[in-house]
């Protein structure tokens, strides 16, 4: 009984309390000066508990180093603060869509809790035509704030229900190129020799091929209807210039004192690889997600208004720019230009926030551009002006 | 000597590479793509379709019922040869057709790449002189904002602008098409004209959406530029300030910048699918798409291979003038540069 309240008082220390705390209840363990333990057996689980805590502190200190303490340094930008709003917004719209899906009616509820006659309904199901329904225009009939189109659709729930997918698609692209280029890069910087020229080869022959053609072909051919298989498709060859980046870092990396002496030390490759290397890649690997989200939104867009990964629900933006233009003539028809417009919004706004927040990052990971711009502003109010003026 | 033969050996692998990878793709099409070109055909007539089958087959590259190592062989001898195959959605050989359309989506290319180029480099050198000025940060946020915006969304803007404003811009920048009607080809001012009006819109949306990424960083290699001791050496010794802005700061910023430009060279020519879609232009990527739609795989893996051989010609010109252009890149296996 005894152990077991131990056990979870220095659970609970090493939880709520920083380092400090828990430090202390090691040491306690080790001496044995802590009036509850009784002999050897409270030993056994010092031990076992004292690894626990290094783990979690570990956890803690990788947690802090790698996602809280960038994270503030990027908040400080306010590129990096409108690019994640932005991004934080699309999320949450296609959280609300599948939830929807999933016969949650969240938003609908909502709305009706407020008396809002417009209701989120789904472009997808078979929808009986009236008269009202086709070709209304937008901000007259609260049903469809947008407008919809000839066919009936609601433009509004069109672009929401859109948003879900896409996002699916960006994060299968960004993760398959970022693993892919990652993967090759490290390995043909590290290995070298005949691994490393034909890894090299591969990386350059994939770079030299224009990106949209090539997935054209692939889409008339595989004809995919996932939206993680089109995200990954449509990267095929994005993870290339990633790689040929991460390879040279490596190069270099792999002549720092640092790795050498890992290596002396006897520590295995994919060790040294995994601590002293890839955590030095990290902003190139993040930089290259947003590139290859900026090409999954603009390359599924077209192949989705070409009408080459099918198009007959609105199931994508590209879609709804498709039906505006071909099948309503929207740029023609006068008075029908809100049918393109408004899908065209999401789309601009989406690789807008991606456009900030590579910008963002780039001032954060990037230390030249970093240093130039704090020395600039210690430029400004230094005497060294005075002293030294620049001609 | 030893850095152009490496790079020429390295350029012709590519093409090698790009064009297995077509055979490799044609060969897996799912179904029978004889079979399938038959029925295409026989449907719309009454011939004999054993008749038909023939003459596909004798027109193909390679034999369809051949081993895999046969028909490979058979359709590299064809490609040497310069034989891409016969389309039956163009009516005629795909070389003929492709010959006959690469010079349009070249047009449209040279035209949004030097209109590109000129308005960015110099609007990044004056933001980098001006720095911190308004101008500066009004440039830059405006930059930002057309860089979100993609092409193909620039192309409907631009109808959309052209479509709704009065006859003269309708008439000076026809959304569609690439060459006025009822004039024929030729060195006459009126189709020189008429072609470049034509392609004034689609070269436009490749500039309104591009040139901003790239002034940008015309800026900011200005800025480097302007900092560096060279720089400061150059005014002390009284240089006309022309001078200095032309070679020493404009050279050196620039230099960066030209793999840009064969980025941006692969960049629209892929893009061409889409956006001579949009404006009905009858270049390379109208093909691609007409091809694709119709289940065209010859002129398909004709326009794919077509447009990868003109992206690893342009890669490969710009590599070796750009180590011209830079001394510095000269020595031995440094092109891992770019």
């Amino acid at each position: 009984m005894k152990r077991t309240e131990d056990e979870t008082r220095t659970d609970g220390d090493a939880r709520t309390d920083d380092g400090h705390r828990a430090d202390e209840t090691r040491s306690d363990h080790r001496t044995g000066d802590d009036p509850r333990t009784d002999g050897g057996t409270t030993g056994m689980f010092g031990e076992s508990e004292f690894t626990e805590i290094t783990r979690r502190q570990r956890l803690r200190e990788l947690l802090e180093e790698s996602v809280v303490a960038p994270f503030k340094v990027a908040w400080s930008d306010w590129r990096t603060k409108v690019a994640l709003v932005l991004l934080a917004t699309f999320v949450a719209t296609a959280v609300l869509v599948w939830l929807h899906q999933l016969g949650y009616t969240v938003l609908n509820d909502a709305l009706r809790l407020f008396g809002s006659p417009w209701q989120l309904e789904s472009p997808q199901s078979p929808v009986s035509l009236g008269q009202d329904q086709v070709g209304v225009r937008p901000f007259r009939d609260w049903r469809y704030p947008l407008g919809t189109f000839d066919n009936g659709v609601g433009i509004l729930s069109g672009l929401l229900w859109a948003t879900p997918g896409m996002l699916q698609m960006i994060l299968a692209g960004g993760v398959f190129s970022t693993a892919m280029a990652t993967v090759v890069g490290t390995v043909s910087g590290y290995k070298g020799g005949t691994v490393e020229s034909v890894l090299n080869t591969i990386v350059d022959v994939a770079m030299s091929i224009p990106g949209l053609p090539l997935v054209v072909v692939l889409v008339a051919i595989i004809q995919p209807s996932s939206p993680y298989v089109i995200g990954i498709l449509i990267t095929v060859n994005v993870w290339a210039g990633l790689a040929r980046t991460i390879h040279s870092q490596v190069l270099s990396l792999r002549e720092k004192s640092y790795v050498e002496a890992s290596r002396t030390m006897g520590i295995s490759s994919p060790q040294i690889i995994r601590k002293d290397i890839l955590p030095n890649l990290m902003p190139y690997v993040t930089v290259n997600f947003v590139y290859a989200a900026r090409r999954v939104v603009y390359d599924s867009i077209a192949l989705y208004y070409l009408g080459l990964l099918g198009g007959s629900t609105a199931e994508n933006w590209g879609v709804m720019l498709d039906w505006a233009y071909n099948v309503n003539n929207a740029l023609t028809v006068s008075g029908k230009s809100y049918m393109i417009l408004f899908p065209m919004l999401p789309i601009v706004v989406l690789s807008m926030a991606l456009i900030l927040l590579s910008q963002g990052t780039d001032r954060l990971f990037n230390p030249r551009v970093r240093t130039r711009h704090e020395g600039e502003t210690v430029w400004e109010d230094d005497t060294d002006r005075e002293v030294n003026p620049p001609v | 000597m030893n850095w152009y033969i490496k790079r020429t050996g390295q350029a012709l692998f590519t093409l090698w590479a790009v064009v297995t990878i077509a055979f490799g793709l044609a060969w897996s099409v799912p179904g029978s793509l004889v079979d399938h070109m038959v029925d295409r055909i026989v449907q719309n007539s009454n011939i004999d379709p054993e008749v038909v089958r023939q003459s596909i087959e004798s027109r193909l590259m390679f034999d369809p019922d051949a081993s895999v190592t046969e028909a490979y062989v058979t359709y590299m001898s064809e490609l040497l040869d310069g034989n891409l195959g016969y389309s039956f959605v163009a009516g005629q050989d795909v070389s003929t057709t492709l010959a006959e359309a690469v010079p349009w989506t070249l047009l449209v290319m040279s035209l949004a790449t030097l209109g590109m180029f000129s308005v960015s480099l110099a609007l990044g050198a004056i933001m980098a002189y001006r720095e911190g000025s308004r101008f500066d940060l009004a440039n830059t946020i405006v930059g930002i904002i057309t860089t979100s915006i993609p092409y193909f969304v620039a192309a409907f803007l631009l109808i959309l602008w052209v479509g709704h404003s009065d006859a003269p811009i309708l008439d000076l920048f026809p959304p569609r098409g690439r060459q006025p009607p009822r004039v024929d080809p030729g060195l006459t001012l009126e189709f020189v004209t008429g072609a470049l009006r034509h392609a004034t819109l689609p070269a436009l949306s490749y500039v309104i959406t591009g040139y901003g990424l790239l002034a940008l960083s015309m800026r900011g290699n200005s800025i480097q530029t302007l900092g560096e001791d060279y720089v400061r050496v150059a005014e002390l010794r009284g240089l006309p300030s022309r001078r200095i802005a032309l070679r020493y700061v404009g050279r050196n910023a620039v230099l960066p910048l030209y793999t840009s430009l064969l980025l941006s060279i692969g960049f629209m020519l892929g893009s061409s699918v889409v956006l001579e879609q949009i404006f009905q232009y009858h270049g390379v990527g109208y093909w691609m798409f007409e091809a694709i739609n119709d289940n065209d795989v010859p002129l398909m893996m004709g326009t794919f291979i077509v447009i990868t051989i003109c992206v690893v010609i342009a890669t490969f010109v710009a590599d070796v003038t750009y180590s011209m252009l830079d001394p510095r890149i000269k020595s031995g296996d440094d092109g891992e540069a770019y």
